[in-house]
């Protein structure tokens, strides 16, 4: 999917929250107001209405239908009548949080790589995407270029360019080794970069690259709200750009930093787009992430009450850390 | 293509949910006996990717669709659909009941894809009406579901793996002609591989290819992966043998070029037809060749070596009985016209015409008899499958052993690349792989 399509949620603010909660009075003035106010305020909800019913349709009926399933022993016996696969219970969810037995046994590596491959992706992605929207933001000539080029991974559909990366990490004929090998000569032998260990730098390599003009992207945004001001009386106060950088620009960019970083935990974390091309069917054991290992156990074995209540293991996971996150930066702020 | 988030599963999710009134309303078409005339009618048809494209497919079917109309007024709208889709696509329409009326699949499908009841059984009287079971050569038939039930599907396209050597390579090592054992194809791999050329190319990327390799080295051990009754027996000594040995050709023996490991995209045909590797192990891949550039002088064909040098039945096995067979979905609103559909395709001349055009045998006795698949190409072939092909395990995991048991291979080949492979390593990896199998 591409990440443009999603949009970034704004920080809600939660002093104007509190300011809603207190406005009690005003509402129950204006439901004595009489049939004519209510139908204007009913025209926004009705205009919504379409909306709301194409949510259900979209997002949450299908999430139900996933929860249900994953209750059920749906496995191919079933696929021409799965409303009436025998209810399995919690036995589905036994079985794959049982870490001794060979299924949770993968499920729980698979979860490792994947808790890995995310720290260490969106890490690089947003340092690499902080450092050039810090070091693009004074003018100098090429630099409405080069903000383009830094766009480009962003801008490339994702199996193109995923594709091409496969390409070059090939052991053959791949670029990479071309380069590194017949080239510079830095490695003795032509490395295998889609089998193994290194496939993990591979799929890290790849995220990464992905990833990061997105951070890019909205830093810049961010560093455009700080006053030029603030970083004036800092110089004259005789501050380095070190100290600019760690008292000023960090700061100021917190609320941007908070959801820029819950929304690449989230992409990344549930990538399954670059594994899938780089990979194809059955990944690598060293980069086997989540998302893979999902659609491996419900698509191609076809067990998708097993397959369900690992994604239910999964949304519950991301929703825990969505939310402690988002408690705990907010907390801090507060604080 | 599946969608990009392990939320994939409430999206599929979603898609059942939205036919659960088509599924539910739909009835089984398999015990009506009209015979009322079907034409004017349209079935849908998805024909399996067998030509070097998808637009060649078309090249191929269309003429003989436009016939079939022309004979029964009975119109067929074909869609092609490539491998890697195939089996996803008929896992949905499954589930939904909204399928094709007639559908190709892999014949190692037959049996995983009748446990789920959605192909309509092959009954007498559903036999009798294309013409009897009899007119299909009895080896094709043993592939197509379960033994004691009604088959599943009928017999469209045969082949068989065969051993193909580069027969200018082989005369500058000073080999006579092809191996017939594994020691010999050894020797001779070790007498070709030099520089950048490989004795043998393996698609070693592959899941489907690996997994029929395995099945087979596995069978010259005497371990056929599953029981009588059907539950798997991976970790039996014959199976980690079979698989060590196999992997082991990279691994030990080292005539395997380590970056075949990667391979999965046809790679191995292109690096035999352009000399990079003597030997191919490769069902029916004349065609495949062909349109790589190489002409069918210069390569030679033989079976795929056994272990005691002479194939047969047992532990003698060089193939198995590899091919495509043709279905009706149950839930077809037109079944005389579907029968209609499949008669004619399995027809002598039609077996034929299509055989020819993709360089597969034809299953069907009367269309075997033609002298355009008596190429020395083809006669090893059809003597494969007469005499030393075995095929796939059928049983309703089959799909399932598939998957987990080619990507065990695959990944052995990962550690195959920097050595060789122990039998302990064979033995956890197919030890998992046997304790993922459920249902």
């Amino acid at each position: 999917m591409a990440p443009a399509s999603t949009p970034t949620p704004a920080p809600v603010h939660p002093a104007r929250t509190r300011a809603r909660a207190g406005g009690g009075g005003h509402r129950a003035t204006a439901r004595r107001r009489g049939p004519g106010r209510l139908r204007r305020i009913g025209l926004p909800y009705l205009l919504l209405l379409p909306a709301l019913l194409f949510e259900l349709l979209v997002h949450l009926v299908p999430m139900v239908v996933g929860v249900l399933i994953s209750f059920k022993a749906l496995t191919q016996l079933y696929l021409t009548q799965w409303v009436h696969a025998p209810w399995a219970g919690l036995g589905n969810y036994r079985i794959v949080v049982d870490f001794n037995g060979a299924i949770g046994q993968a499920l729980l590596h698979s979860f490792v790589v994947t808790c890995a491959f995310t720290a260490i992706a969106v890490s690089l992605s947003w340092l690499f995407g902080c450092a050039a929207a810090i070091l693009a933001q004074d003018s100098f000539r090429g630099r409405g270029l080069l903000r383009a080029i830094f766009l480009t991974p962003y801008a490339l559909p994702a199996y193109t360019s995923v594709i091409t990366w496969a390409f070059m990490f090939q052991y053959n004929n791949g670029l990479i080794n071309y380069v590194l090998h017949n080239e510079l000569g830095i490695t003795s032998s032509p490395t295998f970069w889609l089998l193994g260990d290194n496939s993990f730098i591979a799929l890290v390599t790849v995220s990464v690259w992905r990833n990061w003009p997105f951070a890019f992207l909205v830093v810049m945004a961010g560093l455009q709200s700080i006053p030029r001001e603030l970083y004036e009386a800092a110089a004259i106060d005789g501050a380095g750009v070190r100290q600019q950088i760690r008292l000023i620009t960090m700061p100021s960019l917190r609320p941007v930093n908070q959801v820029l970083v819950l929304v690449l935990f989230l992409w990344t974390f549930n990538d399954f787009t670059t594994p899938y091309v780089l990979f194809g069917n059955g990944a690598p054991p060293p980069a086997d992430v989540i998302s893979m290992h999902i659609y491996d156990a419900s698509f191609l074995t076809w067990n998708f009450g097993e397959g369900s209540a690992m994604s239910v293991l999964l949304l519950l996971f991301l929703l825990v850390v969505s939310g402690g996150y988002l408690l705990f930066t907010s907390r801090r702020r507060n604080a | 293509m599946p969608r990009p988030s392990p939320i994939a599963m409430f999206a599929i999710a979603a898609a059942l949910a939205a036919t659960v009134a088509g599924c539910s309303s739909s009835t089984s078409a398999s015990t009506s006996t009209s015979t009322s005339t079907a034409a004017g009618s349209t079935i849908t048809y998805w024909a399996s990717d067998q030509g070097s494209s998808i637009a060649d497919d078309h090249t191929v079917l269309n003429p003989e669709l436009a016939k079939f109309t022309k004979q029964t007024g009975i119109k067929v709208k074909l869609e092609v659909i490539g491998w890697p889709d195939l089996l996803n696509r008929i896992t949905a329409a499954t589930a939904s009941g909204q399928g094709p009326d007639v559908v190709n699949i892999g014949n190692t499908w037959s049996a995983s894809l009748q446990a789920t009841g959605a192909l309509l059984p092959w009954s007498s009287q559903n036999f009798s009406a294309i013409g009897g079971e009899s007119k299909f050569v009895s080896s094709a038939v043993g592939s197509t579901g379960a033994a004691g039930k009604p088959p599943a599907a009928v017999p469209l396209y045969s082949v068989a793996y065969a051993l193909y050597y580069n027969k200018a390579l082989f005369q500058q090592a000073g080999i006579a002609g092809p191996p017939v054992t594994w020691a010999d194809l050894i020797a001779d791999g070790k007498k070709l591989t030099h520089g950048s050329v490989y004795g043998l190319a393996l698609e070693a990327g592959s899941i489907p290819e690996n997994i029929h390799n395995a099945f087979i080295f596995a069978q010259q051990h005497g371990c056929s992966f599953f029981s009588p009754s059907g539950a798997p027996t991976y970790t039996l000594p014959g199976c980690v043998q079979g698989v060590q040995q196999f992997v082991n050709l990279m691994g030990t023996d080292k005539i395997v070029s380590p970056g075949d490991a990667e391979y999965d995209q046809n790679q191995s045909v292109s690096d035999f037809a352009s000399g990079k590797a003597a030997m191919l192990m490769w069902q029916a891949a004349g065609a495949n060749l062909k349109a790589h550039g190489m002409s069918t002088s210069q390569y030679g064909v033989a079976p795929v070596p056994v272990q005691s040098g002479v194939p047969g039945q047992g532990t003698s096995v060089d193939s198995m009985v590899a091919g495509i067979n043709m279905a009706i979905f149950k839930d077809t609103h037109n079944l005389a016209a579907a029968e209609k559909f499949v008669q004619f395709m399995t027809s002598p001349a039609e077996q034929t015409i299509l055989s020819k055009e993709y360089g597969s045998i034809p299953p069907v006795s009367a269309a075997q008899q033609n002298a355009a698949f008596a190429t020395p190409e083809l006669t090893v072939l059809k003597n494969v499958l007469a005499t030393s092909a075995v095929a796939m395990p059928q049983v309703a995991g089959e799909s399932q052993f598939e998957q987990l048991v080619g990507t065990a291979v695959k990944n052995l080949f990962a550690d195959a690349v920097s050595g060789p492979v122990s039998a302990q390593t064979v033995e956890q990896q197919l030890s998992s792989a046997q304790q993922q199998m459920t249902g």
